[in-house]
């Protein structure tokens, strides 16, 4: 009797210290707070190139994440990309002539958005468009753009 | 031509083999409902299993994320991207070392243990003694273990992924000075819950589903001799390790 209690709560520890893990290791070493933040608005933008930008980047304000990128799709027409960004809801007084534009952390990271505010007193809401954009800086583009200035005749 | 007959019966064996391991799969799962209404076996089983297996699965996780941390430390410092090391630990236990090293050592731990248990039920006609009292051995012996294994598994990998990843923490933090505060906020930015997290426990519950059934399908069919159930005990512990890792490269590119 008394071995099968050892079992017993030995065999208890062992499933409370497995799903005690498998809770730690999902609350802290992952993105979970990402999945949290459903409440909130969403606005659209077009840009004319979104560079390497993905689905869950990062969307910032000063440089403090503000919200994340949900979906991008390719306008049918102007064939321009059409970004879907979800911005917290404690973020509700973003003026609606904001400058967005797609930026690299660091010289070879990865693309997000950020946004410039702009002097407007009507705000961002769910489901407008931030007009004013300015698209991803292509490295080869640039540097492209660099040779042929470089080889026009009588530039310098 | 005799290879190519050789190579045909080879074929053959194997086929044989997986239908064997098939079958005798539905019929555990086709017994699953009826033992659950005993939950005592199974945890015992879990006991058996499980729990005897912690301190291994602990040990073999912290050496682990340690090696990772300390491999880790020496490519990225060439890179200066030592800021990095926490997402590479913990992105290489979660996805690949984390479900598949468990798998492995199971397969030696409790594999073994099982198929050489049921082995020696056989050769010592316990099983047929159950038959003759109108007792099931399937359902009586095999399924509680059958499914205890498949219960164990997604815990014990949890554990290795989290002594792995504090393995990884006390070498690379403490030991290489590595920030603290880059190491878990990068971790906190770049693992995915959804991605990286349940695709990891998705593919510890197919493991351990596969390593489970052929521990106890070798048991159950081994030949009744002393030299049977340890050619068993064998074949349990080179199937498991192909299986699992056959397994995991189609996981792998199935998911990611």
């Amino acid at each position: 009797m008394k071995q099968t209690r050892t079992i017993e709560i030995v065999t208890g520890a062992f499933i409370v210290l497995g799903f005690v893990a498998l809770y730690i290791v999902a609350t802290s070493a992952t993105n979970i707070g990402a999945y949290g933040e459903n409440k909130g608005y969403t606005v659209s933008a077009e840009f004319n190139n979104i560079g390497g930008l993905k689905p869950r980047a990062a969307v910032t304000m000063a440089g403090v994440a503000i919200g994340r990128v949900t979906d991008i799709r390719l306008d049918p027409k102007s064939f321009n990309a059409l970004v879907s960004i979800q911005i917290d809801g404690r973020f509700n007084q973003i003026p609606d002539d904001s400058t967005a534009s797609i930026l690299t952390s660091g010289l070879l990271g990865e693309n997000y958005i950020g946004i410039d505010a702009g002097g407007s007193d009507k705000f961002l809401k769910q489901g407008s468009g931030i007009q004013y954009t300015q698209s991803a800086l292509v490295l080869e583009k640039l540097i492209g753009q660099f040779f042929s200035k470089a080889a026009e005749p009588g530039s310098k | 031509m005799r290879l190519l007959r050789e190579a045909w019966y080879i074929l053959l064996g194997f086929l044989e083999m997986m239908g064997a391991c098939g079958l005798f799969l539905v019929r555990l799962i086709r017994y699953t409902p009826h033992a659950l209404r005993r939950p005592t076996l199974i945890f015992q089983q879990i006991f058996n299993i499980g729990a005897m297996s912690l301190v291994l699965i602990m040990v073999s996780g912290l050496f682990v994320g340690m090696v990772l941390g300390l491999q880790g430390f020496n490519t990225l410092n060439k890179f200066a991207a030592t800021s990095a090391l926490g997402t590479l630990v913990a992105l290489s236990l979660l996805r690949e070392l984390g479900p598949v090293m468990t798998a492995l050592l199971y397969a030696g731990r409790a594999g073994t243990a099982l198929t050489s248990e049921i082995g020696l039920m056989r050769a010592t006609e316990q099983l047929a003694g159950m038959e003759m009292m109108a007792v099931d051995p399937v359902r009586r012996i095999v399924v509680p273990r059958f499914l205890a294994g498949v219960i164990s598994m997604p815990l014990l990998v949890g554990i290795f992924n989290a002594v792995g990843i504090l393995g990884g923490y006390w070498l690379g933090v403490i030991h290489m000075h590595v920030d603290q505060g880059s190491f878990w906020s990068d971790i906190h930015t770049r693992v995915d819950l959804r991605d990286d997290f349940f695709s990891g426990v998705a593919k510890s519950f197919v493991f351990g589903v596969a390593a489970t059934l052929i521990a106890v399908f070798e048991g159950y069919y081994a030949q009744p001799t002393a030299e049977g159930v340890s050619r068993a005990t064998t074949r349990t512990v080179v199937n498991s390790a192909v299986a699992v890792l056959a397994l995991d490269f189609l996981l792998t590119a199935l998911m990611f």
